[in-house]
């Protein structure tokens, strides 16, 4: 069910993230203020993006399973979101190590862009041990929905919060009017969102297939166990 | 704060990179062992399934008497259908 096109997905996002990476190193130009040390952008910044958007994604996917009582949503709903944690740990390192190197400090407190990040972070951290503690699956996937699109609503927040923020101790790319990138740089960096995507989709798909076979496995075992009637 | 010397960049840099492809390749290796797992396990299920004996089919169970009545009346009225003469 999932796994239909699966290999010619991971091939494309294979080939998308070397390309990516060799763009990176052999393409975009080093910053005329940062140096080389800017070459954390294109991994950084993609993550971010792919990392809110699978947020988003998971809010999505649980309206979809309220609406429809179809539990298949709620367990893609929980991969994205599982995904997104993953990533959004990267990111929070890899700005940590960026900070070091550009700020001198690992981490910023007044800067409303990193802390805003932090607190969608520790909210959906929240997700694991909610599902998690409701042994009941009905209700369980219920409540996780809930959170689910609650948490997903506050993403854009975040996302707003970078753009009315006065503090520029963070850079800002993107804007209004194109972006500050130049072109080279602009195709680097789109190349590698691209790349992040298609990682963030072809890994979705990877732990749904192994989880929608343990489901089916769990399923077999208990008809296979159970007591046969005379 | 000013840009930093290569060597010095190249080492966050390097950092930042390994820290990425490290929890890509962490996650990946965690799948393949949840795969590995279920396939053994549907091995196991496969061996126990060829172990058990076949359920047997209903001709060869044990029937009920009203069952096994039911041919004996099918066959006594299909004999009063032979026997009784054509009109």
């Amino acid at each position: 069910m999932y796994s239909k096109g699966f290999r010619p997905l991971a091939l494309v996002t294979v080939i998308a993230v070397l390309a990516s990476f060799a763009l990176v190193f052999f393409y975009a130009p080093n910053d005329a203020d940062q140096g080389f040390i800017q070459k954390i952008f294109y991994i950084h910044v993609p993550m971010a993006i792919v990392a809110l958007g699978g947020f988003v994604a998971g809010g999505l996917m649980a309206i979809k399973h309220l609406r429809s009582g179809d539990r298949s949503w709620d367990m893609r709903s929980y991969v994205a979101i599982h995904l997104s944690i993953i990533l959004g740990l990267a990111v929070l390192v890899t700005g940590a190590i960026w900070a070091k190197a550009s700020w001198g400090h690992w981490w910023v407190w007044d800067e409303p862009v990193l802390v805003s990040f932090l607190v969608v972070f520790l909210l959906y951290c929240v997700y694991y041990p909610l599902r998690f503690s409701i042994e009941d699956p009905e209700r369980q996937a219920r409540y996780s929905s809930v959170f689910a699109i609650a948490a997903g609503a506050f993403v854009p927040i975040n996302f707003a919060a970078v753009r009315m923020a006065e503090s520029f101790t963070h850079p800002r790319v993107l804007s209004q009017t194109g972006g500050n990138l130049p072109g080279d740089m602009r195709l680097t960096f789109l190349v590698c969102i691209v790349a992040m995507t298609l990682l963030f989709i072809t890994l979705w798909k990877l732990e749904l297939t192994a989880k929608h076979a343990s489901v089916q496995l769990k399923r077999l075992r208990t008809q296979l166990e159970a007591p046969r009637l005379p | 704060m000013p840009a930093l010397p290569l060597d010095e960049a190249g080492r966050y840099v390097a950092g930042a990179y390994v820290v990425f492809l490290t929890l890509i390749v962490i996650y990946v290796a965690i799948i393949g062992a949840k795969v590995s797992r279920i396939e053994r396990e549907v091995g196991e299920l496969l061996e126990l399934t060829e172990r058990e004996p076949e359920p047997p089919g209903p001709e060869e169970a044990g029937q009920s008497p009203a069952v096994q009545e039911r041919p004996e009346a099918e066959q006594s009225t299909q004999r009063a259908g032979l026997e009784a003469p054509p009109r």
